[in-house]
């Protein structure tokens, strides 16, 4: 069985009906069950104090405003070479999830900035480059929007988001790149003398989990509504053109 | 209630805004497709996409 079976829109929904609600509730248990690990049973850091309870907002949902792009990037170039229409609407689909992660990262950093660092807000690399993947979001959504014709739309925000892409990775990697500005280095790490304390870093673990499930779950539920919503555009223009011959 | 210190405005502040951008996410996804399912019903008939 090959996986492009799955770019069948009739097969997508008929394989996510039963999945989604078992990824919705783990998301659910994930998320609850990290937070409330994290803001209750975790201590203060030295240094931060309490503030380090944002890091389970803030890591997983940096985490997955730059893994929502990358989703996005493949399923493009997947329209683009193979044309497959759910591919497409997947892509669209996870662009609010991607915007509203991109948003809590920058609010949660604004916040957990202004007591550590002194200011909500600096031009520092990763701050900027996360702001641009943020603008880049939004006109990734505005240009679905503005087009009509379903396939140019798919085909013009295929190449923004090939585009934007360079700021994804940039945000990922502006640290490292410019080694520079206020923002620290990656705070999760294979070399355990960089990761964060254990204490911090199982719960933290628990809280990316429940991010990327929830990010899968409303991926999958908005590309089901997005081939509803194409399916009744077709039925109407098919209506619409019967119509006319009548 | 756990003891968040000097910082508790911040804590709580970056806590409220991600929960409720998260559950307004979550709300708007799942209006849409209870509305988008019901009217693809309307014109197909219950059912029809499995």
């Amino acid at each position: 069985m090959s996986i492009w079976e799955y770019a069948n829109p009739k097969k997508f929904i008929a394989t996510t009906s039963p999945v989604l609600p078992w990824v919705f509730g783990a998301a659910g248990l994930c998320l609850i069950g990290g937070l409330i690990w994290g803001f209750f049973f975790t201590p203060e850091d030295f240094r931060q104090g309490s503030t380090v309870k944002i890091i389970y907002l803030h890591v997983p949902s940096a985490m997955m405003a730059i893994n929502a792009w990358a989703m996005m990037l493949v399923a493009s170039l997947i329209w683009l070479v193979r044309r497959h229409h759910v591919s497409a609407l997947a892509a669209r689909a996870a662009a609010p999830v991607g915007v509203v992660m991109t948003l809590i990262a920058l609010a949660t950093g604004a916040i957990w900035g202004q007591p550590m660092w002194g200011t909500w807000w600096v031009w520092d690399p990763r701050l900027t480059s996360f702001l641009i993947l943020f603008l880049f979001y939004l006109g990734y959504i505005a240009l679905w929007e503005a087009i009509e014709d379903p396939d140019t739309a798919a085909d013009l925000t295929s190449v923004l988001c090939i585009v934007g892409s360079v700021f994804a990775v940039l945000s990922r990697y502006a640290v490292n790149f410019w080694n520079q500005g206020l923002h620290q280095g990656a705070s999760l790490s294979l070399d355990a003398q960089e990761n964060v304390a254990d204490v911090f870093w199982y719960p933290l673990l628990v809280c990316i989990a429940g991010f990327v499930l929830l990010f899968v779950a409303l991926v999958i539920l908005r590309t089901r509504t997005e081939i509803r919503a194409r399916r009744i555009m077709a039925l109407q223009a098919r209506a619409l053109r019967e119509g006319v011959r009548a | 209630m756990t003891d968040l210190g000097a910082y508790a405005v911040e804590v709580m502040s970056a806590y409220a805004v991600s929960l409720l951008l998260l559950a307004g996410l979550v709300w708007v996804s799942w209006r849409r497709a209870v509305k988008v399912r019901r009217a693809l019903e309307q014109i197909e008939g219950p059912r029809a996409d499995g």
